[in-house]
């Protein structure tokens, strides 16, 4: 191909034209005013051309190939639908996994895109300007494709009807929301950091890579592809995490210690916020691909122990308590699996006990803790649930004042004893579920006592009424369909119909 | 300590022939196959080079197509016109 | 330390006791029997007697599982507040030393959870 064509300009000159070449230092207003957000949080920048992007996707690329994405994507959500995908997924028990990713997870791709529309705006650099712009967009068509791609289950299966109402209003989803909120309430280069660093970066390869493999893997096509899709995205977000982290620790070695503080928050706020991922993998894909401890190994120990010997060189240690989230790699997936097995009369979404060879997999995979701690309790469930006595918790959970999840973690070298940290601020008690969390409130107390606890806010009377059926009534909830064991849900009612007229063609 | 960098493509016919050129240019990679992905790891470094794609292609390949194929990276990365490179500075 | 802010930055706790209508949260957690799986959290009156706290509160919420009707409340341990602590059950919560959002843990000595699991 030496005949090949060449373009006039290079990518980097191309790149450059786009970005650097819009940017001016405002005359009729000091600077200062104009970005009133960008140096208030400590960070130093000297030059806001040392910012780097190591994707170079000009304007007129980025529509060529997201239009392409999108082509793709929704052939196949209408192939999807039109084929009645969902009769060929392996278990309606998977769908379990879809409700919960639609109402925790898609809401926060709203977020995302409001938060980066917003320090889009607040950086002086042009740099970092496109990038967060480009990525506001990207999230936007994240949650619009998710959305479209899960509607399809809606039509059928139970607990999709309400996400986003659901999503400000429901206690489990509290978790995912308020880590949003945190970040969305922080200046602009934490919450970079907390979003393109600790979550894009470090940890959302843990959800969208080995789980959306699982999603293939039990036949869910629609879901694959919008995963994939969305993460075609987040390769060019994890680089700009990347970047933002090395373009402030290269700027001034003042901005080490305000650096490495919030690697160490968002870090353990998004391990505390991927526990629904652990038991989705765990508990939830009716076929296996990984364990949640075989992905940690994998996306944490591995991937993560590279990126933090790479920023070594800038004074950087891996993430305070990333030595307590690997030893909760083992228990993580069953402990929330069993919090939601106590209160699924409160979610929207059914749990279950897993089968007996399901049972198996996860004694195989978890050799030194599962059959010692968590297979009895299992088994013990299920003689009660087939002896017509199905176990629901009836009082409230104590939740943790920061991650917001209840209490239900134990001392990772102790798993027979919950894990419990209290902090005094101003004559109140603050009771957190380890020492990340507390680390946290104890840094920005004033910051955390405002949490919105959902136990907290129903005991207020904040919530639909004193009764459990009203504060339902106020999530939205469909009673006896949304929510409670799935077997005799409607969901398995309707599935195993599907399969009785399957055996009959 | 692990110097591993590493790609995550999805396993289809469009990503096909960069996983060729991947093994080609890079032939200490190790590739892990996943239901409708394939994750590739190398030590240190890994390139994807647009000369390569190209000759397996039979036709033009702009560098950038990679985004329509990409899953996930690990890796500071370095794109040029000619090539994709991810390595660590360890 | 406190929040980095663009000004001043001060805001009331959400859940000051004068929020739960006469209330205070208590917290509460039977160790080692986590088919419960967590602590639980209930609005009590300060005026309550530990005793009705004991063989209402108590009962209500943990009864379901098999070790409840084991338990041998004078061999029971408590703690309150990470304190060892003996209940005076003839007197209420709030003389016993409970304030809002004290937790109560208590371990009873010999019962060992389904299968001897802890659970």
């Amino acid at each position: 191909m030496a005949e090949k064509r060449k373009k006039k300009m290079g990518i980097k000159q191309r790149y450059s034209m786009l970005t650097r070449g819009l940017g001016w230092d405002t005359t009729y207003q000091p600077m200062d005013k104009v970005f009133p957000y960008d140096n208030y949080e400590g960070i130093i920048i000297h030059d806001w051309e040392g910012w780097e992007d190591p994707f170079r996707l000009t304007m007129d690329a980025y529509w060529k190939f997201q239009s392409e994405k999108e082509k793709k994507l929704y052939a196949v959500i209408d192939s999807f639908a039109q084929n009645n995908g969902h009769l060929g997924i392996t278990d309606a028990r998977y769908v379990n996994a879809i409700k919960l990713f639609l109402t925790g997870v898609s809401p926060l791709e709203y977020q995302a895109a409001r938060g980066f529309t917003h320090v889009g705006r607040q950086f002086r650099g042009v740099g970092p300007r496109v990038a967060c712009q480009m990525q506001a967009i990207d999230e936007l068509r994240h949650v619009q494709t998710q959305v479209h791609s899960m509607s399809h289950y809606n039509k059928y299966f139970d607990g999709l009807h309400s996400a986003p109402h659901m999503h400000d209003r429901v206690w489990y989803l509290s978790v995912p929301k308020s880590f949003f909120d945190d970040a969305r309430t922080a200046g602009p280069f934490e919450f970079l950091t907390s979003i393109s660093f600790a979550f894009e970066y470090v940890l959302t390869n843990l959800l969208f890579v080995p789980f959306m493999s699982g999603a293939a893997f039990n036949g869910d096509m629609a879901t694959v592809t919008f995963g994939f899709s969305a993460q075609s995205d987040e390769a060019r977000h994890m680089t700009l995490g990347l970047e933002v982290i090395k373009f402030m620790l290269e700027q001034d070695e003042r901005n080490i210690p305000i650096v490495q503080r919030w690697m160490d928050k968002w870090f353990w706020r998004g391990t505390r916020m991927l526990t629904l991922v652990a038991m989705m993998m765990d508990y939830m894909l009716p076929k296996r691909v990984m364990s949640w401890r075989e992905a940690w190994d994998i996306y944490f120990t591995e991937a993560g122990g590279a990126l933090f010997a790479d920023l070594a060189r800038y004074g950087i240690k891996p993430p305070k308590y990333a030595d307590i989230a690997t030893k909760e790699a083992e228990h993580l997936s069953h402990q929330a699996w069993h919090i939601f097995y106590n209160y699924t009369h409160a979610a929207a979404f059914h749990t279950w006990v897993p089968e007996k060879e399901e049972l198996d997999w996860l004694s195989e995979k978890y050799p030194d803790t599962f059959d010692k701690y968590y297979r009895p309790r299992l088994e013990y469930l299920d003689k009660e649930e087939k002896a017509g006595r199905r176990f629901y918790n009836d009082t409230l959970p104590m939740l943790c004042q920061v991650c917001q999840i209840p209490m239900g973690f134990t001392d990772m070298d102790d798993p027979k004893t919950i894990s419990f940290e209290v902090s005094e601020y101003k004559d109140d008690k603050y009771h957190t579920c380890s020492l990340g969390c507390k680390d946290i409130f104890d840094y920005e107390p004033e910051k955390y006592v405002q949490a919105w606890l959902p136990v907290h806010q129903i005991y207020q009377g904040n919530c639909g009424g004193t009764e459990i059926e009203d504060v339902l009534k106020w999530y939205n909830f469909n009673m006896g369909a949304d929510n409670m064991e799935y077997k005799g849900s409607p969901d398995q009612k309707l599935w195993d119909e599907w399969q009785a007229h399957r055996k009959k063609a | 300590m692990s110097r591993t960098v590493s790609i995550t493509l999805q396993n289809n016919d469009d990503a096909r022939p960069i996983i060729e050129a991947i093994k080609k240019d890079n032939p200490k990679a190790t590739f892990n196959l996943y239901p409708a992905m394939v994750k590739i790891d190398c030590d240190g470094r890994l390139i994807v080079k647009q000369e390569t794609v190209e000759e397996l292609l039979g036709r033009e390949w702009d560098v950038q197509e990679l985004h329509l194929s990409i899953i996930s990276i690990a890796g500071n990365v370095d794109e040029e016109d000619e090539y994709f490179e991810l390595s660590w500075n360890i | 330390m406190s929040v980095t802010s663009i000004g001043k930055y001060e805001f009331e706790p959400l859940d000051k006791q004068e929020n739960f209508h006469g209330n205070q949260l208590t917290y509460i957690n039977w160790e080692q029997h986590l088919l419960f799986c967590a602590p639980v959290c209930l609005p009590l009156p300060p005026e309550m007697p530990f005793g009705a706290f004991v063989q209402e509160v108590l009962s209500g919420v943990y009864s379901k599982h098999p070790d409840f009707e084991k338990i041998d409340w004078d061999a029971a341990k408590w703690t309150l507040d990470g304190a060892d602590f003996t209940p005076d059950l003839g007197k209420s919560l709030a003389d016993n030393g409970l304030g809002h959002k004290s937790l109560i843990r208590f371990w009873t000595p010999g019962l060992k959870g389904i299968a001897g699991s802890h659970s």
